[in-house]
């Protein structure tokens, strides 16, 4: 279970956090949506240790992870895989070392164990015969696809994937969706997905939860969602550019002048 | 400035003992400093050799304008020998690397930093010093003496090619001249220097690379700004050392 209490976190003038609130039951999926640049990267990287929030408490498994030194930090975060929003694959290694990093970094394997497992976790994401190609010559969703390999590949308890299925063909995404329901129904992972994609969101959701301006302003299942009644919600569940969201900022946004 | 300049010297100390602490901690994966120093060393050698050799030849030719007034041209191969190991082959050398491996050094690391990489690392629970910085520091350090001690040969056979085809002094005479004037103290002292330029060099490289703002632009700062930190830091470093080597043997 992750408990976030009363989480900050500004940069320099630029308050992103404001007091969040958040848990996640263990063997649940929360899905977090929110309008671009509203800090739902900053708030898994914030979970993550990898950057340090300005106050607050986060406890994962009951353990607050605020002040946790680097060694006892990293006991927690080998349970946890990240899915970057751009993939954040080395780009000094191919697919296949890209993808046994963890294995290589931390366990000692032989080979034939260690090429069963990336060739696993690359089929899981509809991959094959990629092992030898560098992350430059891969599309941008073959990218996100690879990186989500890399976290299978280390059998997390946790999973958090930011934007999995952005950039990805309509066909791979709900490809995604079903893996990431599949995780959750076998084999019981804690995910945190953060998208803007609303039919991913209902998809894979236990609970969604809406950040906007530095809160947590609604949450709830899919369905709650769904019939929320607060105009911010409303605006971004139908994706309108009219409401209570744009009225503050003056934009011309979507119109020629 | 002085403000920026001391708490600058402050964030690459502060990287300096992290660096330390970390290259001491199993466990030591030595394929990676290989790798790193093939990159340092045999990809600067032909550049580095080039510089020293035609060093060599200048300082003679120089040296010859005014000793040859002075019938004085028999001591040219000392003052060569002396200059190049004691100063030039050691500076020149880590010039060169700053601004061929540092810089390459500066827009890697900031390049993984931009892209979330250095993120990922973390996020792996591998530490980012430990992984990245260790290995090139550790590359540099070695490999910086190495590449001098070529240079400081590479320099002299310059010098030897003036003084045997142009001022006529005799090949034995040219290298019994050198050998008598060269102490191991000289070719020490710059070797030692080179150590701490090498140091100067990966440290400033990583922490350049590391605290990339954004973008394709800020690694394209982050790099010139690499150089030029480095150029100046070994500089101010050579002169520290100069004079303190100059006092403590005088003493
Ligand atoms: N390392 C950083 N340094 C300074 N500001 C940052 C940093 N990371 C994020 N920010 C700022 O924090 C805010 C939130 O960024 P974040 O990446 O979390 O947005 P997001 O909700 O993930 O948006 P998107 O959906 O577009 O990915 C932005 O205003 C951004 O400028
Ligand atoms: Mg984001």
């Amino acid at each position: 279970m992750i408990e976030i209490v009363n989480l900050n976190k500004s940069f320099g003038e630029n308050v992103v956090l404001k007091n969040v609130n958040l848990t996640i039951e263990t063997g649940q999926t929360k899905v977090i949506i929110g309008r671009s640049g509203v800090g739902k990267s900053v708030l898994l990287k914030s979970i993550m240790g990898i950057l340090i929030p300005d106050s607050g408490s986060i406890k994962i498994d009951g353990v607050e992870v605020t002040d946790l030194p680097e060694k006892e930090y990293n006991k927690i975060r080998m349970k946890i895989g990240m899915v970057f929003q751009g993939g954040a694959l080395f780009d000094s290694m191919n697919v296949a070392e890209n993808v046994a990093f963890v294995l290589n970094e931390f366990m000692r394997l032989d080979k034939r164990t260690v090429d069963k497992k990336i060739e696993e976790s690359l089929a899981l994401v509809g991959l094959q015969g990629v092992e030898d190609m560098m992350p430059s010559e891969l599309s941008g969703g073959m990218k996100k696809r690879v990186s989500l390999a890399r976290v299978l590949c280390m059998d997390p308890e946790v999973i958090f994937y930011d934007e999995p299925t952005t950039g990805v063909d309509p066909v791979t995404a709900d490809a995604i969706n079903t893996l990431i329901v599949e995780l959750r129904n076998k084999l019981d992972v804690t995910s945190i997905v953060v998208t803007h994609d609303m039919n991913s969101a209902y998809k894979v959701a236990d609970k969604i939860a809406m950040i906007y301006s530095g809160q947590v302003i609604a949450e709830g299942t899919p369905q709650e969602i769904q019939q929320a009644t607060h105009p911010v919600v409303r605006q971004f569940i139908n994706g309108d550019a009219k409401g209570p969201i744009t009225d503050g900022e003056h934009l011309v946004f979507g119109h020629l002048t | 400035m002085a403000y920026r300049f001391i708490s600058y010297i402050g964030e690459l100390s502060l990287l300096g003992g992290r660096t330390f602490y970390w290259a001491l901690v199993p466990p030591f994966k030595i394929g990676r400093i290989l790798a790193q120093s093939k990159r340092v060393g045999p990809g600067s050698f032909f550049i580095a050799s080039l510089v020293a050799f035609f060093i060599g030849m200048i300082m003679s030719l120089q040296m010859a304008y005014q000793m040859v007034e002075l019938s004085a041209e028999i001591y040219i191969p000392s003052i060569v020998a002396i200059s190049i190991t004691r100063e030039l082959a050691p500076v020149l050398t880590a010039l060169i690397v700053a601004g061929r491996v540092g810089a390459g050094m500066t827009a890697e690391l900031g390049t993984m930093t931009v892209t979330e990489q250095v993120d990922a690392l973390k996020a792996f629970a591998v530490n980012p010093v430990k992984y990245l910085v260790v290995p090139r520091f550790l590359a540099l350090v070695i490999m910086l003496p190495v590449l001098t001690i070529f240079s400081d040969v590479i320099g002299i056979l310059g010098g030897f090619v003036i003084c045997v085809y142009k001022l006529f002094i005799s090949p034995s005479l040219y290298w019994s001249m050198v050998i008598q004037a060269l102490t191991a103290k000289d070719i020490l002292t710059g070797l030692c220097k080179t150590i701490v330029f090498g140091a100067i060099i990966a440290l400033v490289g990583c922490h350049q690379g590391l605290n990339v703002d954004s973008g394709a632009e800020g690694v394209g700062k982050a790099t010139t700004q690499s150089v030029v930190v480095s150029f100046i830091l070994i500089i101010m470093a050579d002169c520290l050392f100069t004079t303190m080597f100059y006092f403590i043997w005088n003493m």
